[in-house]
């Protein structure tokens, strides 16, 4: 058994602030991740990031993710675990992982949740066919790896990173044909969609996939019209010569863990599926256990390091580490948030947030301060 | 209709485009932000207090079009790609517009380049003037190209022949 202070189960943005946030300080952090890189989705994102300075605004999300791991490398007290899948968490808070093919017990003193979300899929005839994949997927293809997916796709689902995606797959060469939503208006940021847009990518609102075709690998697919309750009008089928279907339909965040250890999960739609109740400092129902990220609430990348940062101040607070100005800092980082979901876009992860905040009694180690 | 297709109306445009006034005194920035996204960075690169400070960091850019020279620094700067410098009095018949650009391989000067509408639709040729592409930028390079003045509001993107 493997004593440690603060586990940070996954290291992605909101893994990695909340590790820097609670070795500044002072604690001593365990990152534990299951890929090689750490950096979590902001390394396979090659589009400067919105929010302001705080959130790195205008930087590449690759580059914000080198920026963090070298605060992290210069920390003498964050270590970090890659290739390792954390298994379970137990309700004696004894916690087991799996890491270079050995079984491993660690019994942290506080963790934080931070592992992210994952892609939603979607049904439709032959979408088990090769060349149909998450959008996610496509991106690890590409700006991983430098591998092209393909040479025509059809992108279904007009959120952020159904349009971002597209607009990767054009830099690396590979023609969009269309980008097809279900809903009748587009999901991401119009900024996003009017850049695709310009370089000749329709963008069909109130249409969805209807079926895929093929024999060894996607050949073609036929796209149609929806109609106000969603189902699809015969005789509006288009059929579009694609090799690849980009699949972009939302994510649900990964509570596997949280389950386990016993949080009190609720249903939130806004929020992504089933998400842990928490207080505000991001601590959830189980003592001990904080939460941040995709895994509380799907939002942006933006959110989630702000998140990260408080969700790793709450922690080191619960094991009795101060800062002489927490109060001052916990409070801009409340109000970064507070107005990156203060806009429109940010309203219904406002309304999905207040349907799950808990008072907590653990809760006010930070604010006692 | 900007939120189903991407492409802004007329009406949109009009909101964000000075005036013509203003467009015969040199260049200055169009800024295409129509949407309350939680987003600054337009502001915080202004160094001539051109874009003024966002009282909500989702509200849109307001821009004092009498303080832009054009200098072009928010162009790259702008996570969504949505600013623009347009110069009306770069030449008699001639506009010069610059617009941020993340394709390979970048047009080179002088090279003869089609010019696009805000739909991706093919215009008119355009003549590319200057390729900038300096490491301040961070991979976001802008070229300038001139455009027939008919043309200079209508074209956003450009597509180098294959």
């Amino acid at each position: 058994m493997i004593p440690v202070e603060i586990l940070v189960i996954g290291g992605g943005p909101a893994g990695l602030c909340a590790a820097v946030q609670a070795a500044e300080m002072g604690s001593k952090v365990l990152i534990v991740d299951r890929n090689n890189t750490l950096g979590g989705q902001l390394v396979k994102q090659t589009h400067m990031f919105f929010g302001s300075e705080k959130q790195y605004a205008s930087t590449r999300g690759f580059d914000i993710a080198n920026i963090l791991l070298d605060k992290i490398d210069k920390m003498k007290n964050v270590e970090i675990m890659r290739k390792a899948t954390v298994l379970a968490i137990y309700e004696d808070g004894v916690v087991s992982l799996e890491h270079k093919d050995k079984y491993i017990k660690i019994k942290p003193k506080a963790i934080v949740v931070a592992t992210g979300a994952s892609e939603k899929n979607l049904a439709f005839p032959n979408n088990d066919l090769p060349g149909i994949y998450g959008a996610g997927a496509v991106q690890t293809l590409m700006n991983e790896y430098g591998v092209k997916p393909g040479n025509r796709v059809l992108m279904i689902g007009a959120g952020n990173i159904g349009l971002i995606v597209s607009y990767q797959l054009i830099q690396a060469g590979v023609r969009v044909e269309a980008i097809v939503e279900a809903a009748p208006t587009i999901g991401g940021y119009l900024v996003h969609a009017s850049k695709v847009r310009r370089m000749g990518v329709p963008i069909l609102t109130g249409y969805s996939i209807k079926e895929a075709y093929g024999t060894d690998s996607l050949e073609s697919a036929a796209i149609w019209k929806l109609d106000e309750n969603w189902r699809g009008i015969p005789g509006t089928e288009k059929k579009l010569n694609v090799d690849v279907i980009c699949i972009s339909v939302g994510l649900s965040p990964l509570s596997e863990l949280l389950w386990q250890a016993g949080c009190q999960m609720k249903y939130i739609h806004e929020l992504g599926g089933f998400v842990p109740v928490r207080d505000t400092n991001l601590h959830s129902s189980v003592k001990g256990l904080f939460v941040a990220g995709d895994v509380a609430g799907v939002e942006e990348a933006s959110s989630a390091m702000v998140e990260g940062y408080i969700a790793g101040m709450s922690a080191a607070a619960y094991l009795g580490y101060k800062l002489y100005n927490m109060k001052l800092v916990k409070e801009d980082l409340m109000n970064q948030l507070d107005s990156l979901r203060h806009g429109p876009v940010g309203e219904k992860i406002r309304r999905g947030i207040s349907n799950l905040t808990i008072e907590h009694e653990a809760a006010a180690s930070v604010d006692a301060l | 209709m900007l939120d189903a297709t991407g492409i802004p109306t007329k009406e949109d445009l009009e909101r964000v485009f000075p005036t013509e006034e203003r467009l015969m005194q040199g260049p200055t920035v169009i800024v295409e932000c129509y949407q309350n996204i939680p987003c600054n960075p337009c502001y915080t690169v202004c160094r001539t207090g051109a874009i003024k400070e966002f009282a909500d960091i989702n509200d849109l850019p307001t821009v004092d079009h009498s303080l832009c020279n054009g200098c072009s620094l928010c162009v790259s700067n702008c996570p969504g790609l949505a600013i623009s410098i347009l110069d009306m009095t770069y030449s008699e018949d001639e506009a010069l517009l610059k617009i941020p650009y993340e394709l390979i391989p970048l047009p080179k000067p002088n090279q003869i380049v089609k010019g696009l509408d805000r739909e991706g639709v093919e215009v008119t040729d355009v003549k590319v003037i200057k390729v900038i592409d300096s490491k301040a930028l961070d991979k976001t390079p802008i070229i300038a190209i001139a455009v027939k003045k008919q043309y200079a509001k209508i074209i956003r993107s450009i597509r180098l022949e294959e």
